[in-house]
């Protein structure tokens, strides 16, 4: 694996594990996708010295290998899929309750505040 | 029989097709309703296939291990296949019962079925990355139904469940990425030979984060907090079958990973370390609650620990536990959720403050409620009992004490959280918002699986020859690779 | 929903739409053998469904298609299945590929594969799924209740 290689995919996954801390889901939407971008990046890399044709008729020519290919190929289909989801998911959150930030769990907020009470 | 194996997964996509395409509600119930009925049969069909003459393989499209896809059907596969179509036809007729779920909702039944074959394939699948995209097929799946009918409450939910489910999936890749750089193949097989000539601290070191990715999925300990958090928030049925079926494909594909990839010789202490915990953290979540399906979900958590436990002794008695450990818990877990949910129908709440003698008022739910429970404390003659006492033995054959002293803990501090819900909803005075009796489908669907788990804990000696035999499988490996890298040459 | 047409972009939605669709489907039609396929050419038919969403908005895309975006789903499904399921009735495996080589006097010699087949219901779920995105998140602002 390239060092270019390597190095854009830990900065992809940097830079997505970063945004998928934030409370903004429109941040998230977008770290996600990068951390799947990293991880496409990475099969890519398995795949031993890129550089030639995946499929060749011609006997003796370069090949590289066209598995990690198809990988990828099906892993960006499936984060379409997922990403598309997402944002409608954001957009509903977003017309629901006109705020784009992930809120705390209701029960565990209730839990908390009972023993702030009891404790008081 | 290979055939029946592929029609597994076509029973289930062509019903996606149809549901999709029929306008009329009660042709797409008929679709979906036909196809889980077969999908069940044929599951049973390749279990009883498969006990006698041994493991099938469907080299899809021809192409043979370990260039093409494989779909393994083994003894364990075809267990687990078995119980879920009995789980998912369940739930299928539940929701068809409570009306208002494929109303409200016309693609309920494609969703269902699509959750159905990503199921199936997961269970079916020989192969790493078609390992990963069965999971995408059944999470994406899953992710929809969750948020049917969302307000804001369970968009929030959700957004923690499937978030974590997508980072999951991301690091799933780079394991899969890893281990194609290391071994150059994705076939399971395969690569349980070519494993063993890696480097010993590569191959841990992929070996947890395997472990870890299907731990998210399976919801061990310290990975299991977007569970509770989400999992309630659904419709009942849903909530059930998520209970009843996904966290134990995540159970499934480690044990399939860790036996066949990453085998051991000897009783493993971090995962029985992590099985202890996930155990007691888990009742303990369950016990601070005060709704029933959050008590419930805290409770998948902690029966998760039980079948990592036996995962974790690596022997044939321990593994063979845990698969009819998993058995019994896809049905109950499932009861579980769906008499929550006639709970939940009947007075529109499950908080344990809110509601209350319903033994009183509708005491068919509480039949249904009370061996499920008792069978989920792991008391005789239920389901549980089996399972925990083979788990039992096998540790004490291992050796390794605290663990089963750890899960015995455990087990009282179940049946203690099971009693604080049949005081507090079932007994005393029934509460004014007891007014809407349980539609009778919804009774039998739910009163068909507590049978199903009667059945488990009567059978349970021939439950149990079956799951050894499927352990002994799993641990010697070489019929596994035999059937799949010999076959069709 | 009000949405202002701008002159320009509906006259260059109107040669540029059917010079994509007509990019996608050949990308479809050569997919068996060469660069191409089912997602491809469904994904490009999806971009021409997005340039007809800007221009002209969601209700031109639904009186574009033929089928409500579900049953296109759903049909493209239908003939992949079919399509994956032959190889069980004819005794191979489950989604083998078949090929036919036709020699038309005129034109030369065809071929085509039952991989076409499956490509043209990939195609049609492609294209259904990116309608539907474009539907649903196309949809007017829903307030807050």
């Amino acid at each position: 694996m390239s060092p270019v290689l390597a190095i854009t995919a830990g900065a992809l996954f940097a830079a997505g594990t970063y945004l998928i801390m934030q409370r903004l889901l429109t941040r998230i939407v977008i770290g996600l996708g990068l951390i799947g971008h990293g991880a496409n990046l990475l099969l890519l890399g398995s795949g031993g010295p890129p550089g030639a044709a995946p499929f060749t008729d011609q006997a003796g020519q370069a090949m590289s290998d066209p598995l990690p290919q198809a990988l990828v190929l099906t892993a960006i289909v499936i984060t379409f899929g997922t990403t598309a989801f997402l944002m409608a998911l954001a957009y509903r959150s977003h017309a629901l309750t006109l705020s784009d930030a992930v809120e705390d769990d209701q029960e565990d907020r209730r839990i908390s505040e009972a023993n702030r009470r009891s404790a008081a | 029989m290979t055939a029946v194996v592929g029609l597994l997964l076509v029973i289930p996509l062509g019903a996606v097709a149809l549901t999709l395409l029929l306008p009329k509600l009660v042709w797409r119930r008929s679709v979906s309703l036909i196809a889980s009925t077969a999908t069940l049969i044929a599951s049973v069909a390749v279990l009883f296939g498969v006990d006698g003459d041994g493991p099938i393989i469907v080299n899809v499209g021809g192409w043979e291990a370990p260039l093409g896809i494989a779909l393994v059907a083994d003894r364990f596969a075809a267990l687990m296949l078995s119980v879920s179509a009995a789980a998912l036809l369940g739930v299928l007729i539940f929701a068809v019962g409570q009306r208002d779920n494929d109303r409200a909702f016309p693609s309920f039944h494609a969703v269902y079925q699509t959750l159905a074959a990503g199921v199936v394939l997961a269970f079916l699948t020989g192969d790493l990355f078609t390992l990963f995209v069965a999971f995408e097929i059944m999470l994406t799946a899953s992710y929809v139904l969750i948020t049917h009918r969302a307000g804001p409450e369970q968009i929030r939910a959700t957004m923690t469940y499937v978030v974590v489910g997508l980072v999951a999936s991301g690091l799933f890749l780079v394991g899969i990425g890893l281990i194609y750089a290391a071994t150059g193949t994705v076939n399971l097989a395969d690569l349980s030979v070519r494993l063993a000539e890696v480097d010993p601290a590569l191959r841990t070191a992929i070996g947890w984060l395997f472990f870890m990715v299907f731990g998210i999925k399976a919801a061990i300990f310290p990975l299991f907090f977007w569970l509770p958090d989400s999992y309630p928030t659904a419709v009942a049925p849903v909530t059930a079958i998520f209970a009843g079926l996904l966290t134990k494909v995540g159970v499934y594909a480690i044990i399939r990973t860790q036996t066949l990839l990453f085998p051991a010789d000897k009783p493993s202490t971090p995962i029985l370390l992590i099985a202890g915990l996930t155990m007691v953290i888990g009742v303990l979540g369950a016990i601070a609650q005060g709704d029933i399906k959050r008590i419930l979900s805290f409770h998948i958590i902690s029966q998760i620990g039980y079948m990592i436990m036996g995962l974790g002794f690596f022997t044939v008695a321990g593994i063979a536990a845990a698969i009819v450990f998993i058995v019994h818990q896809v049905v109950v877990k499932t009861v579980m959720f769906l008499v929550g949910g006639l709970v939940e129908n009947s007075s529109g709440t499950g908080r344990l403050k809110e509601v209350a003698g319903v033994l009183h008022k509708f005491p068919v739910i509480a039949v249904l409620f009370l061996p499920a429970a008792l069978s989920l404390a792991g008391l005789p003659p239920f389901s549980g009992f089996v399972g925990k006492l083979a788990l039992v033995q096998a540790g004490f054959e291992s050796g390794r004490w605290l663990v089963v002293a750890v899960s015995l803990f455990a087990s009282v501090l179940t049946l203690f959280s099971m009693t604080k819900i049949w005081s507090g909803a079932f007994w005393g005075t029934p509460t004014d918002n007891l007014v809407r009796a349980p539609a009778a489908t919804m009774v039998m669907a739910t009163g068909g699986l507590v049978a199903l788990s009667l059945v488990i804990g009567l059978a349970g000696q021939p439950l149990l020859e079956i799951a050894t035999r499927a352990a002994g499988d799993l641990l010697s490996q070489e019929s596994y690779r035999a059937a799949v890298l010999v076959s069709g040459s | 929903m009000n949405v202002r047409q701008s002159l320009l972009a509906e006259t260059g939605s109107r040669t540029v739409v059917p010079t994509i669709f007509i990019v996608s489907l050949f990308l479809l039609v050569v997919g068996h053998d060469a660069p191409g396929g089912g997602f491809v050419g469904g994904l490009l038919a999806g971009a021409a469904l997005l340039v007809v969403f800007l221009s002209g908005g969601r209700n031109e895309v639904r009186t574009l298609l033929p089928l409500h975006p579900r049953s296109l789903v759903g049909l493209g499904m239908a003939v992949s299945i079919t399509v994956a399921s032959l190889g069980l009735v004819f005794g191979s495996s489950f989604l083998d590929a078949g090929k036919i080589t036709l020699d038309l006097w005129l034109v030369g010699e065809i071929s085509a594969g039952s991989s076409l087949l499956f490509d043209v219901g990939v195609y049609l779920v492609v294209v259904g799924l990116v309608a539907t995105v474009l539907m649903e998140l196309g949809r007017p602002e829903e307030s807050a209740s």
